[in-house]
């Protein structure tokens, strides 16, 4: 078990003929994840070594049955891709695209909230989620990864989950789903929504959350763990020598005022049960504690 | 990007906000010259993004061409706390009958946008918000819908204003929303909004933050740049491209990843040391951003030691290694390097920096041990 993609996910790139797009989609489908198109309106009709190019998602989903979608287009077509993709009935929205216009990521959110429901966005500005062993949708570097539970991840930060993965990898922990949630302001998918989910999964016993400083996100799964979550929580806050007022490269990644300190997230998970590392190192021995005593 | 004063207004003019008539000055003569213009009496206000600039002497009335000589050359060079005036914005002086607060920016919680209105304005809405809650009307707008005319003169009666200032205010905040939206602002806040005794409402002050994603479609906002130089490693970074955030230690932080970025910052601190920055080279870095990113830390006379922590994913190891060589080849490193590669590509990056390694090029396997080196070589070198 995992959650949200498995073995028999059905995955589409939209942006695929691009440098990028190709490289991922090649390397996701080497690892085992059934790419089965995708989508480049000017080069519908040809492949990419064998996948087949569509012109629309709609095309794209009939042909195929996809169900998921990795959106690695420029930053200026984010949006109506997103879109694109939400009318095509896709269930998962992965939007690995970086440097998206905050007003644009705040429109298609609430609008495929709202005309959509079905559809779960993933990012943007994320580096996507991999089921270990299974389906890889981004640009996660698997091949650290070992399968089976017992650990969910779930991240902002996207090299923070490479770095989970080594680090459980290395000491022989297994890994059933790792999700990463994206550093802009408007996330699809939120740590709540993935805790929720990590509840959820037989398979899943403990969960390793990386936060960052900025907004409220952390505080508000603090809540949610304290009065929802019987598994353990492992977290690292990234940003406790950041400068309040400068931007840490994430958009989202601000201590405004007295408000997203690491120091007060930590506070907060800890006072909702989470053991909350100093550095993401030392989070992967908390969680190989933390398994051993399952 | 934080806009000064006088961009503000002038990005609020452009929307048809009104704001007093004024000009820009560097000088004692321009500031003259501006207050000409602009008709006496007029206010000299230094232009520094920095909060308390009236309690600093930095916001004077003056009267007569005296008067503004007077005021602006105290003004210009002034220091406040850290900011040094480089300009002042002379503008025609306006009769206050009231001060309110208007702002919109982003409720990263709800994912929809915030307006907030307050008839206490003229002090800073968060002392508003500790001490009476209450008097911020605060209105959540889907930005799918955006903004109606009912909706926002309700809004405007939530919020008790002077019922003379209704239809003024409606009609300001309806295009301050504009601004906010079209603009591709993540902040725009007018403090003070006043209302005149003659009845009229208008924006006496702006602070607006523009969101660097959209710079590619505002062509505009390229003659606002290099305005901000209050770092000259920042300003330097940013014209390289570089996500660089400038701390006060001595060990040089190079990672990919914002995440990466701060965790290198935070582990250096805990193994004892003091970081010299935050620089995130991003996603897909190719050889020539890693080189540009050293000759940034290179720079900076106060490092001893460079700490490169790349674990690649998007990022691929030969490129971040390429880009170590050829920035070997292009500058003299004055520091010391001990290098961290995993993930993508690791071990085709690990070959290559290995014809190079020395005690100028160590390479470690772990974050934890990459940082221990990176502070001995620091302390060992101050």
């Amino acid at each position: 078990m995992s959650i949200l993609v498995n073995a028999d996910t059905k995955v589409i790139v939209q942006g695929i003929t691009g440098g990028q797009g190709r490289f991922y989609a090649l390397r996701n489908r080497a690892y085992g994840t059934l790419v089965v198109g995708g989508v480049s309106p000017k080069k519908a009709g040809t492949d990419v070594e064998g996948i087949p190019v569509f012109g629309s998602v709609a095309d794209a989903v009939r042909e195929t049955g996809a169900t998921a979608t990795m959106v690695i287009v420029p930053a200026a077509g984010a949006a109506s891709a997103v879109l694109e993709a939400a009318e095509a009935g896709l269930e998962l929205i992965v939007a690995v695209t970086e440097g998206i216009p905050v007003h644009d990521e705040a429109r298609f959110y609430n609008q495929v909230q709202r005309d959509f429901p079905s559809s779960r966005i993933l990012g943007p500005n994320c580096p996507g989620l991999l089921t270990v062993g299974e389906c890889n949708i981004g640009f996660i570097p698997a091949e650290v990864a070992r399968p089976g539970g017992p650990v969910g991840i779930v991240s902002r930060s996207g090299t923070l989950t490479y770095q989970a993965l080594s680090d459980l990898g290395q000491k022989g922990i297994g890994v059933t789903t790792c999700v990463g949630i994206g550093g802009d302001p408007v996330p699809g998918t939120s740590f709540i929504d993935c805790l929720s989910l990590f509840e959820a999964d037989p398979d899943t016993k403990a969960v390793i959350m990386f936060g960052e400083i900025g907004g409220s996100a952390e505080e508000e799964a603090a809540d949610f763990i304290r009065a929802k979550m019987s598994k353990p929580v492992v977290s690292y806050i990234a940003g406790v020598t950041a400068p309040p007022g400068k931007k840490m490269g994430h958009a989202g990644a601000i201590v405004s005022g007295s408000k997203g300190t690491a120091q007060a997230k930590m506070e907060a998970l800890e006072a909702a049960g989470v053991r909350v590392a100093t550095n993401p190192t030392a989070a992967g021995e908390l969680m190989a504690e933390v398994v051993r005593g399952l | 990007m934080d806009l000064f004063e006088y961009q503000g207004k002038q990005l609020f003019a452009r929307y048809g906000i009104p704001v007093s008539a004024g000009g820009v000055a560097e000088t004692v003569d321009e500031a003259v010259r501006a207050a000409e213009a602009a008709g006496y009496p007029v206010v000299v206000k230094a232009q520094v993004q920095v909060g308390g600039r009236g309690k600093a002497g930095g916001i004077k009335l003056a009267a007569n061409a005296d008067d503004v000589r007077l005021h602006a050359g105290n003004i210009l060079g002034m220091d406040i706390k850290g900011h040094v005036v480089s300009r002042v914005w002379v503008e025609h002086a306006s009769d206050i009958a009231e001060e309110y607060y208007a702002s919109f920016t982003l409720d990263r919680s709800a994912k929809k946008y915030l307006g907030m209105l307050s008839a206490q304005g003229g002090i800073e809405i968060e002392t508003v918000a500790e001490e009476n809650p209450d008097a911020i009307a605060r209105l959540t707008i889907d930005p799918v819908d955006g903004l109606s005319e009912p909706n926002c003169r309700a809004w405007v009666e939530a919020a008790k204003l002077n019922p003379a200032a209704t239809d003024g205010a409606v009609d300001i905040l309806l295009k301050l929303f504009h601004a906010y939206v079209d603009g591709d602002a993540d902040l725009v806040e007018i403090n003070p909004l006043i209302l005149t005794p003659e009845g009229k409402v208008h924006a006496l002050d702006a602070k607006v933050s523009l969101d660097e994603n959209a710079r590619f479609r505002h062509p505009e906002w390229d003659e606002l740049v290099g305005l901000e130089k209050t770092d000259a490693r920042e300003f330097e970074a940013a014209e390289k491209g570089l996500q660089y955030v400038g701390l006060e230690g001595n060990v040089g932080v190079i990672a990919n990843g914002a995440g990466l970025a701060m965790a290198t910052c935070d582990i250096v601190h805990e193994v004892g040391g003091r970081p010299a920055n935050f620089l995130d080279i991003g996603g897909g870095a190719s050889a020539q951003v890693m080189a540009n990113a050293l000759e940034v830390i290179n720079n900076d006379p106060s490092v001893r030691s460079i700490f490169i922590n790349i674990f690649g994913g998007i990022t691929k190891g030969e490129e971040v290694a390429n880009g170590i060589v050829q920035a070997l080849d292009q500058v003299s490193i004055a520091s010391p390097i001990v290098i961290r590669l995993d993930g993508t590509n690791a071990e085709q990056g690990r070959a290559i920096l290995s014809g190079y390694e020395s005690d100028r090029l160590v390479s470690k396997p772990t974050m934890v041990e990459a940082a221990r080196t990176a502070v001995e070589m620091a302390e060992a070198r101050s």
